[in-house]
């Protein structure tokens, strides 16, 4: 067994050979890394699913708008259409879509989140991990093992390439919350390590190429949205993998491409706000009035 | 070279809306104050490229006086930290640039007062920092480690006499970086270690010849 562990078909293996789960292996890695403790690991998370569920009930409850203005009262529409009527999708993904929105509109509050792995990606972990878990009666330490996997997916991608959109663009802030929210989730369901690996990859792969253009350059639009949107793109990715689906490109290579991705886009979609959304006659007009 | 952790990637717990724009900047500012460990007469934070750009709407600008004001990522104080007390008390500005030969999160804080001081650094994705200049001398900080900043004159045997001094605290060095700016002129050495240096040990490099500028910076909390 070689650590440290960098690449998802290491992953694999060491999972494989030693017949553990991710969440095992990573823990092990980190101590084998000599940075931290496997109690130090677990203390995080543990800290982060706190914060997580502090910011979703926070959330829920503030109608407070951005300092700009232009949002902060979706999650209470959500919320108010679904004790009047139901999604068709049922009860666990009006949660997600409600969390995730609270999750976000808490972030652009400035009040406190967990940055999974960034603030503005900071709905989509939370919102599909709690809303199963409650769901489902999920424990504490099941929700705590799920994290840690989910960090574990970001973690390899992140050792390939940097996690900021301002450097690999959407793709590489939601797009990668949203695999890891797939693997966490596939966990708490139950599936095997392949198949927690290949909802990561199925993931990643749909989303190649999202681009970060906020208008205004403020971590509201599309960001906002953009949660509850990418918390039911990893319910997809696990429904996919756990039917044994999948990514025909190997996890690593779709991580390849995705670097590859983030360098060929250009500058002015990589929150720089100077191109997309950003640029639109509306947008514009925003611009002038909110930062005048 | 140092491999993220399962800890970067579902922390830090911080005030939004902005990992890289918001906590990174606080980050920035906290090594930064660290690092000049006095009390600033002035200090002008110049901002670069998507910094610059989208800078204000993040709180960038808050983030770093936050950080230069010794508050913490997830300080509620961040919000309205230009009312505070604290920021009264000091004399700030703001530059907003753009220069692509420089990262898109970029930053220069030009720190006036008895020594005047520019350090330079980037905001690298995910709340993770680096400061990679001081006064013109190429360094390598990240926070994650307790570092000890050298500037001294360049001459033979300092590295083993500083290197010398640690190992009395039997403290391993993580990495060790050189820069000069010229043969026999100014020097800097840039050490990462994986614990604590004692207080005995710090003096004594302190006392070593021709040293201008001795700094501990500590681990910042993650």
């Amino acid at each position: 067994m070689k650590y440290p562990i960098t690449t998802f078909r290491q992953l694999y293996y060491a999972c494989k050979e030693q017949n553990k789960q991710i969440f095992e292996i990573a823990l092990q890695n980190e101590v084998e890394k000599g940075e931290y403790s496997e109690y130090k690991v677990r203390l995080q998370a543990a800290k982060s699913l706190q914060a997580m569920k502090e910011a979703i009930n926070e959330g829920l409850k503030s109608t407070e708008l951005s300092p700009s203005g232009m949002s902060g009262d979706e999650c209470n529409k959500l919320q108010k259409r679904y004790k009047e009527t139901h999604s068709i999708l049922g009860p666990v993904a009006e949660k997600i879509m409600i969390y995730a929105l609270a999750t976000s509109e808490q972030n652009l509050r400035m009040g406190t989140i967990a940055a999974c792995p960034t603030a503005g990606s900071c709905g989509i972990v939370p919102s599909v991990l709690i809303a199963y878990a409650q769901e489902n009666k999920i424990s504490e330490d099941d929700e705590i093992n799920a994290l840690i996997t989910a960090g574990e997916i970001g973690r390899i991608v992140s050792n390939k390439m940097s996690l900021a959109g301002a450097v690999g663009g959407c793709q590489a802030e939601c797009g990668v919350a949203s695999a890891m929210a797939s693997a966490a989730l596939t966990q708490m369901r139950g599936g095997t390590v392949k198949q927690i690996i290949n909802a990561a990859a199925l993931a990643l792969k749909n989303i190649l190429g999202l681009t970060c253009d906020p208008v205004c350059g403020l971590v509201e639009i599309p960001c906002v949205k953009r949660n509850p949107f990418l918390a039911i793109h990893a319910v997809t990715a696990s429904e996919l993998a756990m039917a044994d689906i999948i990514s025909k490109i190997p996890p690593d290579e779709v991580v390849d491409a995705m670097e590859q991705t983030g360098q060929l886009m250009s500058p002015l979609l990589k929150e720089s706000s100077k191109g997309g959304l950003a640029t639109t006659k509306t947008a514009l007009a925003l611009v002038k009035n909110i930062l005048k | 070279m140092y491999q993220s952790s399962i800890i970067d990637i579902i922390s830090p717990v911080m005030a939004g809306p902005s990992s890289s724009h918001t906590a990174g900047a606080v980050r920035l500012g906290l090594l930064a104050r660290n690092i000049y460990n006095a009390k600033p007469d002035k200090i002008t934070f110049k901002l670069y490229n998507s910094y610059a750009s989208t800078g204000k709407g993040h709180g960038t600008d808050k983030g770093l006086l936050a950080g230069i004001l010794g508050f913490s990522v997830c300080d509620k104080r961040i919000k309205n930290v230009f009312d505070t007390p604290e920021a009264e008390e000091i004399k700030y500005e703001f530059e907003f640039l753009q220069d692509f030969n420089r990262h898109p999160n970029a930053v220069d804080f030009v720190i006036e007062g008895g020594l005047n001081m520019l350090i330079s650094g980037n905001s690298v994705g995910a709340g993770e920092i680096e400061i990679t200049n001081i006064n013109n001398f190429q360094v390598k900080l990240n926070g994650k480690y307790n570092t000890l900043l050298l500037v001294y004159d360049d001459m033979p045997g300092v590295i083993s006499s500083v290197t010398g001094i640690i190992q009395k605290d039997n403290v391993n060095i993580a990495s060790l970086h050189c820069d000069r700016s010229g043969k026999g002129k100014d020097a800097s050495m840039c050490i990462c270690l994986d614990g604590e240096l004692s207080h005995a040990c710090f003096k004594e490099i302190s006392e070593l010849k021709d040293m201008y500028i001795v700094r501990y910076i500590k681990k910042l909390e993650s």
